[in-house]
């Protein structure tokens, strides 16, 4: 077995990237993912990589922009706010069928809100987030080890796919330490696929363009038609997520992320007192995974969604199971964290 | 019968999208035959700003993205740090550079950039129909200054070359304008050595090209230029700014 390590999860993210054979970050300060930029100001330099730290988000998602046309594996990191300022260069990205990481490790909100962990930036992050007819991978981890996995998965699929991915974190799975083995992955970067589409000058073939605008009649439609279709190979083929006690629950917890973790405790101890609860711990977030809990809502009774946020991923149950079952709420926002007897009460209520 | 002008290998042959006296297509002819005689056609990666510039990728045939407004000078940081093999300019006009991409100039410019960025300065905005640019000069009409640019309402006309030439990163900063033949020539001279340059691995260089709008300033093309000539040129002086060599 490989040697596990010890480190917090910005650091984990960063050291997967540069395992994934990222070889460009570009950030601007904001907390609570701040040991990740320290991480890669440190790292990058001894990989041969780039790392710099930008004057804004904006410029930082349009530095991210550059290195991705000219073929580097490219990513950026943020927080709440800081994401909200990126999001002009993610429809670029999208535009452009251009592949980058982009990790917020979310905070309270709206405004500056606080640097206490949140989920709220699920809307943003599912739905696009700037403007346009487009969508971005979100990966939501629930351990340092998935944060790891995730993050190497991530570039091959934002490379398959030429899409922006989002890791979508909090600033608890971003500050805490858990044991990680990172060793073993070092195969990813084998699995990276040659780029027949990068700007690197016209050498021995016909100069390319990348470009988002398209004023031709008919372009734009068909550039959207064409995103669409990759969107629906996605939804195929990249749905992940994991469910604990999906054949006999009566009542099903619907979390993600550090949520996710509380409510698989919940789940533990119900299930120890013989209540039949179980746990739907969605791990893409787009693609959501509809079809499996349209299946669930043939045996469950009701579904209860748990975030730290004011309600958000709810939505994407309820028309995920048509409104067939009941669909409960609880969250807490503003930083705060629900805590085991608080999600308890609310499965008693049901229940 | 001995050919004595044609069109650069780096411009494609197509019909220009440009308005009648406007400047865009004389600085897109020279940034080609820079291109061509310097014989860095297969290594340029160009950035096409938003503005009238946008379509620079109908007209250059060499690899060319066009970046976010105001983003050029980030986009271009990201290529060249990837490979600084590749010689890597910005087009810019005066909305993109020097309003909402202003951030990103003056960070590009401080750090060092081993980029080119040429910088048309036309004083109006072109593409979204004739508004104030920052670069409009006092008193002159727009669509959104009617009586004119007022410094109590509209502050003042912002001086890239002046700005950018304090920044220790910046190698090379000169302002030149196409207005006339001469000045065409003169203004070649300039953007032939901001890539040299760069080839030659010097910082932060920008050329200002002081650019006719005739469109826009509400002028035939001859009163455009002449309205260059004698008072866009006032205060804007044309000259070189800065040029320390390489650090």
């Amino acid at each position: 077995m490989a040697k596990k390590i010890l480190m917090c999860g910005n650091e984990v993210l960063a050291e997967a990237a540069i395992i994934a054979g990222c070889r460009f970050y570009a950030g601007y300060p904001i907390t609570p993912q701040n040991e990740l930029p320290a991480y890669m100001s440190k790292r990058m330099p001894e990989v041969g990589g780039i790392f710099i730290q930008a004057e804004s988000e904006i410029s930082a998602i349009n530095m991210v922009f550059g290195a991705s046309l000219r073929g580097a594996r490219a990513m950026t990191s943020s927080s709440s706010p800081g994401i909200s300022l990126k999001q002009e260069g993610i429809s670029y990205l999208a535009g452009c069928e251009l592949p980058a990481l982009i990790v917020n490790i979310m905070r309270g909100g709206p405004g500056l809100g606080n640097i206490a962990p949140s989920q709220s930036d699920y809307f943003q992050a599912t739905r696009g987030g700037g403007h346009g007819d487009y969508r971005q991978i979100v990966l939501a981890p629930a351990s340092l080890q998935e944060i790891a996995d995730l993050t190497m998965l991530s570039f091959d699929l934002a490379d398959k796919y030429r899409t922006p991915v989002m890791i979508l974190g909090d600033g608890i799975l971003g500050q805490m330490m858990e044991p990680v083995e990172l060793a073993s992955r070092l195969e990813t970067q084998d699995s990276r696929q040659k780029k027949d589409w990068i700007l690197d000058g016209c050498k021995g073939r016909k100069p390319r363009i990348i470009r988002s605008l398209l004023l031709g009649k008919g372009e734009l439609e068909e550039l959207n038609n064409r995103l669409q279709r990759r969107y629906k190979e996605i939804k195929d083929k990249e749905v992940r997520c994991e469910i604990l006690y999906g054949d006999d629950s009566d009542v099903m917890l619907v979390a993600y992320g550090t949520t996710s973790r509380i409510c698989s405790n919940v789940v533990k101890d119900l299930r120890a007192r013989g209540k039949k609860v179980g746990l739907v711990r969605p791990v893409s977030l787009w693609p959501f995974p509809e079809k499996q809990l349209k299946e669930l809502a043939e045996r469950v009774k009701s579904f209860l969604v748990v975030e730290m946020s004011c309600g958000q991923m709810i939505e994407d149950v309820k028309l995920s199971i048509e409104c067939k079952r009941p669909v409960h709420f609880y969250g807490r926002s503003g930083g705060e964290v629900p805590a085991e007897d608080e999600i308890i009460r609310e499965v008693e209520k049901i229940a | 019968m001995r050919k004595v002008f044609s069109k650069p290998n780096s411009m494609k042959d197509t019909v220009t999208h440009y308005c009648p006296g406007c400047g865009h297509g004389i600085v897109h002819r020279i940034i080609c035959e820079v291109i061509d005689e310097l014989g860095i056609r297969e290594k340029v990666i160009g950035i096409a700003p938003v503005g009238c510039a946008v379509l620079a990728y109908d007209y250059w045939d060499f690899d060319v993205t066009e970046a976010a407004h105001g983003r050029v000078p980030a986009v271009a940081t990201g290529i060249k740090r990837v490979n600084p093999e590749n010689i890597v300019f910005g087009y810019q006009g005066d909305g993109d550079l020097a309003a909402i991409g202003t951030a990103e100039t003056v960070h590009a410019a401080n750090r060092g950039e081993n980029i080119t960025i040429i910088f048309v300065n036309n004083a109006v905005y072109g593409m979204t129909g004739g508004q104030m640019a920052p670069t409009t000069i006092l008193n002159q009409k727009t669509s959104t200054t009617p009586l004119g640019r007022d410094r109590k309402t509209h502050g003042f006309p912002l001086k890239v070359c002046e700005l950018l030439s304090v920044l220790p990163g910046v190698s090379y900063a000169e302002r030149v304008s196409v207005h006339s033949p001469a000045h065409v020539l003169k203004a070649k001279k300039a953007i032939k050595k901001s890539f040299q340059n760069q080839i030659d691995g010097f910082d932060f260089s920008v050329v200002e090209v002081l650019s006719p709008c005739p469109t826009y300033l509400g002028m035939t093309p001859e009163k455009a230029v002449k309205w260059i000539d004698e008072t866009m040129s006032k205060v804007y002086p044309l000259g070189r700014f800065k040029d320390r060599g390489k650090e």
